[in-house]
């Protein structure tokens, strides 16, 4: 089991003909995902990588089937292509582009009230669930099937995580990117929420960093509801304020979205909070170990 | 990006925002006629891209053109210390030259992004020319907040009902109502991330005027808003961020001594946040993207060995989808033409780890390899602590 993918989901490519879209479904294939097609707007009807192309993601959906949707496109058409998505009813929509407008984005959310589909992103490396699919960009060959679930609001620093963990012998259910832009589809709480639900998750590992409040938020529904054990890393804490560390949303100002607010919020939830990044894992199992579960996380 | 007080001011003139009659000058020649054209009493602003002018001394009175052209003397070329600028100051290059508001009231105005609600949100207080941090702690209840909806906009009654609460005649009252409805028009349009008036003021007559016209904008939308893009002014901006913006880096100057440059940045953050921990201090912080190809990186290089503060330099590489060899091969190139004197340890993990650390090996260049992230940080460190000796 995992959460929101797994090896029968089918995708399909939005922007697969560009440079970006056609590399990463390579890669997609390759390890098993069931891509059924691709959108280009004007190369309907044509083939890329021996896969059905079509002009609209509604024609793509009723002929080859779409359980998910992968955005590849340039920021500029990015908002358009996830509301033509979330129009045509796609379940799950994952937006990899990074530099859309806030704005653009923040008309998108209020265009996805009361519609079914959930967006993961934008700026995000998408979502894995070892040995079965990947959606995104996030290697493959670093990730190990298990009971861990990883959620991150940065890529390289995710694949940092999973790396640990699989290192110390320790398995992934499914790994997911949210993103690094201030507005996004699915937050920190949600995918919590999925793994304490999700009967293969035993523990998950949660990295934020600077900028916003998700991850304050997250650790009041810890404190709340969450049954399973976390651990966390919160990057950052040496970044001048007032300035934007690459990320769109990572920035602080005055005394909010700090990484000590972070820390000191996720502690207070019960989370082992790693002090420097290269002890994410380290964390993790001092987590498990508290909850007893350490064995069974090994299996 | 930012800009100018002087260049929000003309953008809210085109939106029909009242603004004081103002004259840009860079030269104190210049404040003299600017002086002249206003009738002799004058504002004299410092244009630099930070707050809090006023209290650093940016912000002069001149009661006619002489000592108008003196106290701009004064001030083109010197360097401004801010709360927000840090230490180090900014230059004062700009001037703007504005007549004297006949002060009755002061309010203060604001649209930005509230990211948590994601939608925008109108700010507002009978309280202005002070700063809005100041005042959020001393006065709460005198801000009112206005949540607007991105799709149907910002209505005249949410206005009606922030403004009916304050003691304030009908016509200042239409006036502010006015100057709202044409700022968040100018905020959509532009894809603004902070439309800011501090103060907003009204007269004896009942005119109410922008006395100080702040904008930002969102870096992502400037693709669609080439008017805007114009107005970049790259001197406010410190010299190695520049020169990285034109290899498509993410640079941020720091004042430490260990240069890092890594992928991805969340690690970049990361690996700033574990030199510090192992005793070190970082340089900067340095994306070099997802893509990093052989330009790339040797452009990296340059812009990490152009800091005379730089002691040593850390490579922190998760090669995910880009493959450690090819990395190798464009940190060896780039370090061959750069010609580093200073430690050099690279950290590569990931897809074709053990050939790219073969590449390092075999290229005759002192790198020292680090098989993780805390053996990378540990080795620099320890290599700059032995440098500073």
């Amino acid at each position: 089991m995992s959460i929101w993918i797994a090896k029968d989901t089918r995708v399909i490519v939005q922007g697969i003909t560009g440079g970006q879209g056609r590399f990463h479904t390579e890669q997609m294939l390759s390890y098993g995902t069931k891509v059924t097609g691709g959108v280009t707007p004007g190369k309907g009807g044509t083939e890329c990588l021996s896969l059905p192309v079509f002009d609209t993601v509604r024609e793509a959906k009723e002929k080859v089937g779409a359980d998910a949707s992968v955005i590849f496109v340039p920021p500029r058409f990015a908002a358009s292509s996830i509301m033509e998505a979330v129009d045509a009813g796609i379940p799950l929509i994952v937006c990899i582009t990074e530099g859309i407008p806030v704005q653009d984005m923040m008309t998108v959310k209020r265009y996805m009230e009361g519609k079914q589909s959930r967006l993961i992103g934008p700026n995000c490396p998408g979502l894995i669930t070892p040995d079965g699919c990947k959606i995104g960009i996030l290697p493959g060959s670093i990730c190990k099937k298990g009971h861990v679930g990883v959620i991150s609001r940065s890529g390289t620093l995710t694949y940092e995580a999973v790396d640990q963990l699989t290192k110390l012998g320790i398995g992934q259910s499914t790994a997911v990117g949210i993103g690094g832009d201030p507005i996004r589809g699915t937050g920190f709480t949600d995918v919590l929420k999925a793994f304490d639900e999700d009967p293969d998750t035993l523990a998950v590992v949660m990295i934020g960093e600077i900028g916003g409040s998700g991850e304050e938020e997250a650790a009041e529904w810890i404190k709340a509801n969450m049954k399973k054990p976390v651990a966390a890393f919160i990057a950052g804490r040496t970044a001048p304020p007032g300035r934007r560390m690459g990320h769109a949303g990572a920035i602080t100002s005055g005394n909010t979205g700090t990484a000590e607010g972070k820390i000191a919020a996720l502690r207070s939830c019960g989370a082992v909070v790693a002090e420097t990044p290269d002890r994410i894992g380290e964390a993790l199992l001092m987590a498990a170990k508290r909850a007893g579960i350490l064995e069974e996380l090994r299996r | 990006m930012n800009i100018h007080e002087y260049q929000a001011s003309n953008l809210f003139r085109e939106y029909g925002i009242p603004v004081p009659e103002g004259y840009l000058a860079e030269t104190p020649e210049e404040a003299r006629e600017a002086s002249k054209m206003l009738g002799g009493r004058c504002v004299i602003k410092a244009q630099i891209h930070s707050g809090g002018r006023g209290k650093a001394g940016g912000v002069k009175l001149a009661s006619d053109p002489d000592e108008a052209a003196r106290l701009a003397e004064g001030l083109l070329g010197s360097i401004l210390v801010t709360k927000q600028t840090g230490s180090k100051g900014k230059t004062v290059r700009k001037l703007f030259v504005t007549e004297c508001a006949d002060i009755e009231r002061e309010f203060y105005f604001s649209i930005t992004m509230d990211i948590r609600k994601e939608c925008p949100v109108l700010i507002f207080s009978s309280d202005g020319g002070t700063e809005i941090e100041e005042l959020a702690k001393t006065a709460p209840e005198k801000i009112g907040r206005m949540h607007i909806d991105p799709v149907f906009g910002l209505m005249d009654y949410q206005l009606r009902y922030m403004l009916d609460r304050l003691d304030l005649e009908k016509d200042i009252r239409d006036r502010i109502t006015d100057i709202a409805l044409r700022a968040y028009r100018l905020f959509r349009e532009k894809d603004c991330s902070l439309v800011e008036i501090n103060p907003l003021i009204a007269d004896r007559n009942g005119n109410v005027t922008a006395v100080d016209a702040k904008i930002n904008f969102d870096d992502n939308a400037l693709f669609r808003h080439p008017d805007i893009r114009l107005l970049r002014d790259e001197l406010e901006e410190e010299e190695r961020e520049r020169e990285a913006g034109r290899y498509d880096l993410n640079y941020i100057q720091l004042d430490g001594d260990i240069a890092c440059m890594v992928n991805g940045a969340g690690l970049a953050m990361a690996t700033m946040d574990i030199i510090k921990a192992f005793g070190g201090s970082p340089a900067n912080f340095l994306d070099v993207g997802g893509s990093a190809t052989k330009e790339k990186i040797e452009g990296a290089f340059r812009i990490l060995l152009s800091d005379p503060n730089v002691k040593g330099i850390f490579v922190n590489i998760f090669g995910g989808i880009m493959k450690c060899d090819i990395i190798a091969g464009g940190i060896v190139d780039a370090a061959k033409s750069t010609s580093i004197e200073v430690p050099l340890v690279v950290r590569l993990t990931g897809t074709h780890e053990e050939e790219g650390k073969k590449i390092l090996a075999g290229s005759g260049l002192a790198i020292i390899s680090a098989e993780d992230l805390a053996d990378g940080a540990r080795k620099i460190c320890r290599l700059v602590e032995e440098a500073r000796k």
